[in-house]
């Protein structure tokens, strides 16, 4: 099995007549996913084609729910319009969205989290490459073509380092590899993931990858010592990162002696998870561990 | 980005925040005059408050009462230039002086682990808020706020009550409903005030406050740009935001060039433990030159890089996800040719994923004497290492 994701997920694209929407369902459509239609307002009853196949063009979510039975939206709208998109898609029901727009202000964010709370919808991200089921589906930006199936999971706040990871551990594969994004309010966490391989029979042994800025790591740290039995191997970026200074993701800062790379290594081995000092040194452990030798 | 105390002030004082009237000044020659203006309604009493964005200004000596004109300028004279924690002060806040009966503590902030909005209050201001949590943490009420309804005059009261507050609770609330609108209306991460003071007139001022904007919602407040303190940013780091390139400028030899901000920190933690066998030398810096590693994007990259005078070699990492590793190798081509010899410092590349046969024959044929191929991440952080060693 995999996670939040698999063959059946019908996925449309909010945002898909825009140059990243397209491209990217372009490329999710190689990926094998089955994109079922787009939303954009202004181009309502129009279609789009990608890929040789010709997509719907829906008003709003709720029409392209209604006439697709689409159960997974990946959004490609630009960060000041990414809240209103979340809110849509979160009103009609939506059971997965997954938000790849980077630089969404954080109030916003915490706003559409908070709007979440008692809502049916699981947010991914923002600021992520969403989460890839290989050989199965693809919602987001994930390259398909750097590993195919296998017994890995993978959950990362980085996309390039789940593609790196991914690649290093391309002979084994994985169930689903997940970008949870590195913003400081995100909708789905590692330990949310976490909990999620726990459950797949498929997955074997998890991969999980943080950086500096909170505490994520520490708190997931926590939950794997209490309720994960499978493997975990981690890596943790940032370790010279330097204090008060934002590290790319909006989320990635070291705040006085809160967020080190080093605390966080510290929380995950105490939790008895092996951590890499390196991407692949970390795949050299889950290798290890999948051949029997290191678990 | 965190404003300085002034800027902090002059937002809460748009925001309806009651405040003290204050100048700023650069030039202690301007002092006297300040104080004059600002001290008429406090009996000619003034403070002289160093501007650094660090805290523990009083214990260095960077906050002063004046009594006069004259002592105003002695203590401008005395702060301006000074080092606070290795921030030196190039302005100084001259603000109406208060008579203070009671200091007090508010905060509202992000709270990322609980991905909501976190009040904190305390009757007991003044002190680090960190020295508090740690000794009297019962002294100091933590009140989860919803990101969608904010702080309200019921949230407001629920936050006063909380903090054990028995008199001005009406005021106090007032103010802190203000602040709310401060956090909300200017897209703010923090705002702090220690102290939040009555004075022995009663009125309940917001006496020192601290605010952190979120970069992210700089696209709704075009005015934010000017609170930027130039002089503190470092001219490559200028240069780079110019050309709109992600770049942090480290204390080290190897300048390093990758794409996505995660394998970008993992390069700079490689090259750090490359560099212990190689003299130690340390990364330069973070550049995220992004998804799209085009030859412009690239070539602007390496033109800050290499303007680094400490830089002596140069790392560039890039794993081919969207963009394909031949799109990467033609853009350093493209890059060197349009650096021509302004390119001087070695150059490795190590280049994977999408395409990578096809990206290292392209750096194969160039046959360049600054480029050196390398395969692997950690092979190559060492050869950097190396070549800056050298």
């Amino acid at each position: 099995m995999t996670i939040y994701l698999n063959k059946d997920s019908k996925i449309i694209v909010q945002g898909i007549t825009g140059g990243m929407g397209s491209k990217h369902t372009e490329l999710m459509l190689l990926a094998g996913s089955n994109i079922v239609g787009g939303v954009n307002a202004r181009k309502a009853g129009t279609t789009v084609t990608l890929n040789d196949q010709e997509l719907h063009v829906y008003g709003t979510v709720k029409e392209a729910m209604d006439a697709t039975g689409a159960d997974v939206s990946v959004l490609f709208v630009p960060p000041a319009f990414a809240k209103d998109a979340c809110v849509e898609a979160i009103d009609a029901g939506m059971p997965l969205i997954v938000v790849i727009t980077e630089g969404v202000p954080v109030k916003d964010t915490a706003e559409v989290f908070a709007y979440l709370e008692g809502k049916q919808t699981r947010m991914i991200g923002p600021n992520c490459p969403g989460v890839i089921s290989p050989g199965e589906s693809l919602a987001g930006i994930t390259p398909h073509t750097i590993a195919g199936k296998g017994p890995i999971g993978l959950v990362s706040k980085s996309g390039t380092l789940t593609y790196q990871m991914m690649y290093e551990l391309r002979d084994f594969g994985f169930t689903t590899a997940i970008g949870i994004g590195g913003d400081p309010v995100i909708g789905t966490t590692h330990i949310d993931a976490l909990e999620a391989f726990e459950n797949d029979p498929d997955t074997r042994a998890i991969v999980m990858i943080g950086e500096i800025g909170g505490d994520a790591e520490e708190r997931a740290a926590e939950y794997i010592q209490a309720h994960v039995t499978k493997p975990v191997v981690g890596y943790v970026a940032g370790f010279t990162a330097p204090e008060g200074k934002t590290m790319g993701h909006a989320g990635a800062i070291v705040s006085g002696s809160s967020g080190t790379a080093a605390a966080k290594k510290e929380a995950l081995e105490a939790a008895g998870v092996k951590v890499g000092k390196t991407p692949s040194e970390t795949a050299e452990l889950m290798r290890q561990i999948l051949q029997g030798h290191g678990a | 980005m965190d404003l300085f105390e002034y800027q902090a002030r002059d937002m809460f004082e748009a925001h309806g925040v009651p405040v003290l009237s204050a100048e700023v000044i650069t030039d202690a020659g301007d002092a006297a005059a300040a104080a004059e203006r600002i001290g008429a309604n406090s009996g000619g009493v003034v403070v002289v408050k160093a501007q650094v964005k660090t805290g523990g200004r009083g214990k260095a000596g960077g906050v002063k009462l004046a009594k006069s004109p004259e002592e105003a300028t002695a203590a401008a004279e005395q702060i301006l230039g000074m080092d606070i924690k290795g921030h030196t002060v190039n302005a100084v806040m001259i603000a109406q002086g208060a008579s203070i009966a009671e200091e007090y503590y508010f905060s509202l902030l992000l709270d990322r682990a609980n991905r909501t909005l976190l009040a904190m209050c305390s009757k007991e201001g003044g002190m680090e808020i960190e020295q508090l949590a740690v000794e009297r943490p019962e002294a100091l009420a933590k009140v989860p706020v919803s990101a969608l309804t904010g702080i309200d005059a019921a949230k407001a009261a629920e936050i006063v009550e909380a903090a054990g507050f028995t008199e001005d609770q009406d005021a106090i609330a007032e103010v802190l409903v203000k602040l709310w609108d401060v956090y909300r209306e200017e897209d703010a991460t923090l705002v702090e005030v220690n102290p939040l003071v009555k004075t022995t007139d009663g009125q309940i001022i917001a006496l020192d406050g601290k605010v952190s904007l979120d970069e992210n919602a700089e696209f709704r407040h075009p005015a934010h740009a000017e609170l930027e303190d130039k002089a503190a940013t470092d001219p490559l780091e200028a240069k780079a935001k110019e050309l709109g390139l992600n770049y942090v400028k480290l204390d080290g030899q190897v300048g390093i060039i990758g794409n996505g901000a995660g394998l970008v920190m993992s390069t700079l933690d490689v090259v750090a433990y490359a560099g212990e066998k190689h003299g130690g030398v340390k990364p330069a810096n973070f550049l995220d030159i992004g998804g799209g590693a085009n030859a412009k994007v690239m070539a602007n990259g390496l033109d800050v890089i290499l303007n680094d005078e400490q830089v002596k070699a140069v790392f560039v990492n890039v794993f081919g996800g969207i963009t394909a590793c031949d799109e990467v190798a033609n853009g350093i081509r493209g890059a060197l040719e349009i650096l021509g010899d302004s390119a001087t410092k070695p150059l490795v590349v190590r280049l994977d994923g999408n395409n990578v046969e096809k990206g290292r024959a392209i750096l194969d044929e160039l046959n360049h004497p600054l480029v050196t191929q390398v395969d692997t991440m950690d092979g190559a952080a060492d050869k950097a290492a190396e070549l800056a060693n050298a």
